[in-house]
Order: structure tokens, then C-alpha cells, then sequence
């Protein structure tokens, strides 16, 4: 249902400045590192105009890691926007729920057990990183959804069982790290950071069309978001399928989280974040979700211009996320108001 | 305009005019209901006529909201059924429900950043759907039950600003303007004071009186259940009761017997409807 709400003038005048933010981001994400290429040259060349060596540059060496982390950022965002609505609480990430910690078990196995002589790892090393990852994400997903359901799910139930998914999981993904190949181990670390260095068209393809898939998914279910900020009694009484919703938006968060942890590794806060971000701009009742989208790629493709355009020794997107991200959280929770609802 | 103190309370006043065909507001057949697999009821009959103000009350604990949630399908029965006009509640679809029965829980929760008409249209889901989104007559019923229960002028306000009173007057607008002709209210006076509470009831009435919708509601205060209720429904140790007008049940000993209460009943000197005195107190 297309809500009256969803067009209120700030909410929309925030989602075109992220929308323009983002597309500069992009702009300057494909400059940076080469000495040759300006902005007007980029444009030319994506309009088709460009030399033969430019175009090389822009389509085959920068576009897949500039759009990879728009892509990236923008299922993050988004995904993160739908837990923390549907949980009426920001810390409900799909990290906090166990969807990363499951891709990266997924990951860390398909390395360190792949390189070695165990059978288990050669077949999942044959199935190719992202797909484990993946697979290890919506596994993760469905038991701790299983655990939680008690004739519908109460998401306060589903966030404790997805932080104990996490320990659990971590526990094993650090047991795997910890008596692997140290060469082995060092490539596990790189991939638990979450970089886009390793993106290329093969792994964007999968983050657009989930996007494509979910993200109409996500908007129709826009005005039960707002019905369910006013408890599962109430919007079960005004006519809402209430766990038919949850199924609907977990999964899509799931399905986007997954597709964006397989092509750039977990990066983290971003989910957290941006939809927070979003939130506060645009001051409506909970993260607006194309803001929320977008400011996600904002983050993503904008962190991983600065740290190639900055910082020293190619420093992974995932650091950049973290080390701005973490103070974030603290600056929220010490000016959190006394009574600030949990959205 | 339509104000909640229009209606004088009375408790001789008739019901809406009803055919006499017309089937029940709502029916329970054979309910079994509880938490957890332990039930509350089990296999309890109760029919709730169209048009009445019907209020459930009981001790704590007896399980009177469990009742009401039960008809309002927050709770789905263990066995046994809930017809609504006559139609197996199963059966329905969610919206199909909605627009026959409105529900207010004991604790809706108000969302952050919105305002108050923004709050009340949320009550318009029920008939809307992605070919039939928002239009003016929404926005019109909208604002007509902002009107009806006094809060026009505090439209604009954050809902997190309004007081206890004006909220709940808020959150009784958000189901007037779902329109649907029955209205569950889970103790919607808890935590007002008693002038608030009686607001809140003389605008109860004047919904039943004005626009003839069936309410059924769990209070605490008999006296003021007996004084704005057609109908009183004692529950208590699983089964109702009693059931009847308020002078029929509200008697020494269903008093003794559903809240463990020594008192007298007498006519309230305003109203001439019951009125509870507790007993005094054996000094020895």
C-alpha cells in the first residue's frame, strides 16, 4: 500500500540529498587513485564518450568496486532499517540477530577447511566463497527464527537467541582461525574485516538483483511497518497479518544482509548506522527505508573512497565503518533522552 | 458538534433498536482458552447482543481480558469458536475482521515522532489496500473522530506529549475512525483519574448511543461499570458468574462470591444506578 506518510516533505527532501550524495560518492570513488581521470571525464566516458584506455579504467577496474559498495551499503542500510523497526529497537541489526556471524562461519570454513585435506572444506570451497557465506547466513537465519517461534515470534525472544547464535558461532569460527595454516588464517582475518578490494562484476550481480527483488518486497510492507510500531495487539486488531509481516521482513533483511556479506565480507556498523543516521535526519517515527538505503551506500562507497584515497596500505572498508561507527554508538547512547523510544 | 458530554449517563435508557433476526454482535460456542496449553475457560458459552454496552468484570487474575481478547482474536481459542455476525471469526480474512471489530488493548504502544492525526488515520488500514490507497474520505473520517473525542485542536501534537487522558481519548479516536460497529476496549480507564475516567465513559456512551455500535469492555470500577453498562458479565475461577442487567448482578453475594468483597449495594443518589460500599472495617 502506497502509505500518505511516506511523502511527507522531509522524509523525501532527505532521501533526494542521500540520493545525490550517493551518486557523487560513486563520481568520486571511480577518480580516486588515478592520476588521469577527472570527474567530467567519468561522466563522458559512463555516457559513452571515452577513450579506450578510460573506459578500462572506469568499467573494469573501478566501477565494480564503487558500485559493489553502493550496492553493498544500500542492502545493509536497508536491512538494517527493517530489524530495527520490526524489533522497535536499533540495536536490532541483522549482525546482533546472527545473520553475519553465520556468513562468516560460512566463510572462515570454506577457507581454512577448503585449504586442507579435510573432504567437508574441498566441497564447500567448490561451491565458491559467496554461496557459502550466503548459505551460512540464511542457515544461521532459519534456526535462530525456528528457536524463536513460540506460536508467532516475539522479537525481543528472537534478538536474545541471535546474540546467542552470534557467541556461539564466533566461538567456532575463532576455534577454526586459531589452529588453521597461518597463511590460511590471514586470509580468514582479511575476509572477517570486510573489504571491497576483492569485488568484481561475478559478485555485484548478485547484491543488485537481491536489491531489485527486495526492495519493492520491503516498500509494500511500508504502512504495516507503522501499524507495527503500535504492538502486535493493535495491529493484529486494524487488520494486519502481524507474523505473516515478520516472516516477510526478517526474510528480506536476511536475503540482503546475506547477498551483501557474500561479496564484501561482514562490514561493519553499517546496518546499525545508517538507518539511525536516516532516522534523525529526516525526524520521522522510525528509519525511513530508501533514506536508510541509500545513506548505507553513502557510508560504504564514501568510507572506501577515503581509505583508498587516504589512508596508507589499501586499509579495508570494514576498519573505516568500524572505527567511525563505534563512537557513533556511544555518542547515541550517552545523548539518548530520558524517555526516547527505541526506534 | 458532537461532544462526549452530550449524552447524560442512564442507565434506564434503551439499546440501539435491533431486528430480532439480526445474529449476535459476537458468540463464543464451546471456548477453551489460556496461556501455554492451561486454560482460563474452558468450554464457556457467552453471547454479546448488537447494540448494548455489555462491561466484563471480575477480580484480578480472573482472566476477564484473556475474555476479551479471545473475541477480539488476539488470543486464538484452544477449541471452540468466536462467531462475528453470525460468521466463524476463523473463517475471516484479518481486514475483513477489522472492518466489524475494532480492538483497544490495555497497552497500545505510542510511537515516536508522529502526530496525533497521524496516529488516529492509522485506523484507516483496514480499508485501504494497494488499489485503494489513501483518499479525502479518508482524511475526512480521520478528522471527524479526532472531533468526536474531543482532541481536533491537539492534532498536530507529537503523541508523546499528550497526558494519560488525552492519549487514551487518541487511541479511542484511532478505532472510531476504523468505523467498525464493534468496539473492544481493554480497560480503557486504568491509570486516569476519576474525572478523566469519567470522560472517557460518557464518550463510550455517546459512541453506543450516536452511532449504535456494540461495546464490550473490561473495567475495574463497578460502580461506574454498573453505572454506563447495559450488561454486566462476572467472571471468576473459570465460568462466568453472573449475567445480567447491572442491578441483577451487582448483589452482596455475587460480590462475596467473584471479589471475596463484603459490601452493600445501594442506588447512587446521582444515577440510581448500583453503587458499591464496601463494608467497614472490624476494629477489634
Amino acid at each position: 500500500m502506497i502509505d500518505r506518510r511516506l511523502w511527507r516533505g522531509r522524509v523525501v527532501i532527505v532521501t533526494l540529498a542521500c540520493l545525490v550524495a550517493a551518486v557523487l560518492v560513486g563520481l568520486i570513488g571511480i577518480v580516486v587513485g588515478s592520476s588521469s581521470l577527472t570527474i567530467p571525464d567519468v561522466v563522458v566516458t559512463l555516457f559513452g564518450g571515452g577513450t579506450g584506455s578510460q573506459e578500462l579504467v572506469v568499467f573494469e577496474l573501478r566501477m565494480p568496486r564503487v558500485l559493489g559498495g553502493l550496492l553493498v551499503g544500500a542492502a545493509l542500510g536497508l536491512a538494517g532499517a527493517l530489524t530495527q523497526t520490526f524489533a522497535r529497537n536499533p540495536l536490532a541489526t541483522p549482525d546482533i540477530l546472527g545473520v553475519t556471524s553465520g556468513a562468516a562461519l560460512g566463510a572462515v570454513a570454506a577457507i581454512v577447511l577448503g585449504g586442507g585435506s579435510y573432504a567437508v572444506g574441498a566441497g564447500l570451497l567448490s561451491l565458491g566463497l559467496p554461496v557459502v557465506a550466503a548459505l551460512g547466513a540464511i542457515g544461521t537465519a532459519v534456526i535462530v527464527y525456528g528457536l524463536a517461534w513460540r506460536g508467532g515470534v516475539d522479537s525481543y525472544r528472537l534478538i536474545l537467541i541471535g546474540i546467542g547464535a552470534t557467541a556461539a558461532l564466533m566461538g567456532v569460527t575463532n576455534y577454526l582461525i586459531a589452529r588453521a595454516q597461518i597463511t590460511e588464517a590471514q586470509a580468514a582475518s582479511q575476509w572477517l574485516v570486510g573489504s571491497l578490494s576483492g569485488i568484481s562484476w561475478a559478485s555485484v550481480w548478485p547484491v543488485l538483483i537481491a536489491l531489485v527483488v527486495l526492495v519493492p518486497v520491503a516498500l509494500l510492507q511500508s504502512s504495516r511497518l507503522d501499524l507495527g510500531l503500535l504492538g502486535d495487539e493493535m495491529a493484529t486488531g486494524l487488520g494486519m497479518a502481524v507474523q505473516r509481516h515478520k516472516l516477510l521482513v526478517i526474510a528480506c533483511a536476511v536475503l540482503l544482509t546475506a547477498a551483501a556479506v557474500s561479496a564484501s565480507g561482514p562490514i561493519e556498523f553499517v546496518a546499525f548506522v545508517a538507518p539511525q543516521i536516516a532516522l534523525r535526519l529526516a525526524g520521522s517515527g522510525r528509519p525511513p527505508l530508501v533514506a536508510s538505503a541509500l545513506m548505507g551506500a553513502l557510508i560504504v562507497a564514501g568510507g572506501d573512497a577515503f581509505a583508498r584515497a587516504v589512508l596508507p596500505d589499501e586499509t579495508p572498508v570494514g576498519i573505516v565503518t568500524a572505527v567511525i561507527g563505534a563512537p557513533y554508538l556511544i555518542w547515541l547512547l550517552t545523548r539518548r533522552k530520558h524517555r526516547e523510544s527505541l526506534t | 458538534m458532537t461532544s462526549a458530554s452530550a449524552s447524560a449517563p442512564s442507565a434506564s435508557a434503551p439499546a440501539a433498536a435491533v431486528p430480532s433476526s439480526a445474529p449476535p454482535a459476537l458468540e463464543a460456542r464451546g471456548l477453551t482458552i489460556g496461556y501455554d496449553r492451561v486454560p482460563i475457560f474452558e468450554n464457556l458459552d457467552l453471547t454479546i447482543a448488537q447494540g448494548e454496552v455489555t462491561t466484563l468484570i471480575g477480580a484480578n487474575g480472573c482472566g476477564k481480558s484473556t475474555l476479551l481478547k479471545a473475541f477480539g482474536r488476539l488470543l486464538p481459542p484452544t477449541e471452540g469458536s468466536v462467531s462475528l455476525e453470525g460468521v466463524p471469526v476463523r473463517s475471516m480474512s484479518a481486514k475483513a475482521v477489522a472492518k466489524r471489530l475494532a480492538i483497544l488493548p490495555q497497552k497500545p504502544l505510542t510511537p515516536s515522532a508522529t502526530t496525533v492525526r497521524d496516529l488516529v488515520s492509522r485506523g484507516r488500514h483496514p480499508h485501504q489496500s494497494l488499489f485503494r490507497p489513501w483518499t479525502a474520505e479518508d482524511s475526512r473520517i480521520t478528522d471527524a473522530a479526532l472531533a468526536a473525542t474531543g482532541i481536533a485542536e491537539l492534532a498536530d501534537r507529537d503523541a508523546g506529549e499528550l497526558s494519560g487522558g488525552q492519549l487514551q481519548r487518541a487511541w479511542i479516536a484511532l478505532v472510531l475512525a476504523q468505523e467498525a460497529p464493534i468496539i473492544l476496549l481493554d480497560e480503557p480507564t486504568t491509570f486516569l483519574d476519576l474525572s478523566h475516567q469519567l470522560d472517557v465513559l460518557r464518550l463510550v456512551r455517546s459512541i453506543n448511543r450516536e452511532r449504535g455500535a456494540t461495546v464490550v469492555m473490561v473495567l475495574h470500577d463497578l460502580t461506574l461499570a454498573g453505572r454506563y453498562s447495559d450488561r454486566l458479565v462476572v467472571v471468576g475461577g473459570g465460568r462466568v458468574i453472573a449475567d445480567g442487567s447491572p442491578w441483577e448482578v451487582l448483589t452482596p453475594e455475587v460480590l462475596r462470591e467473584a471479589f471475596a468483597l463484603e459490601a452493600q449495594v445501594i442506588a447512587d443518589p446521582a444515577t440510581g444506578t448500583p453503587l458499591i460500599v464496601p463494608a467497614a472495617d472490624i476494629v477489634s
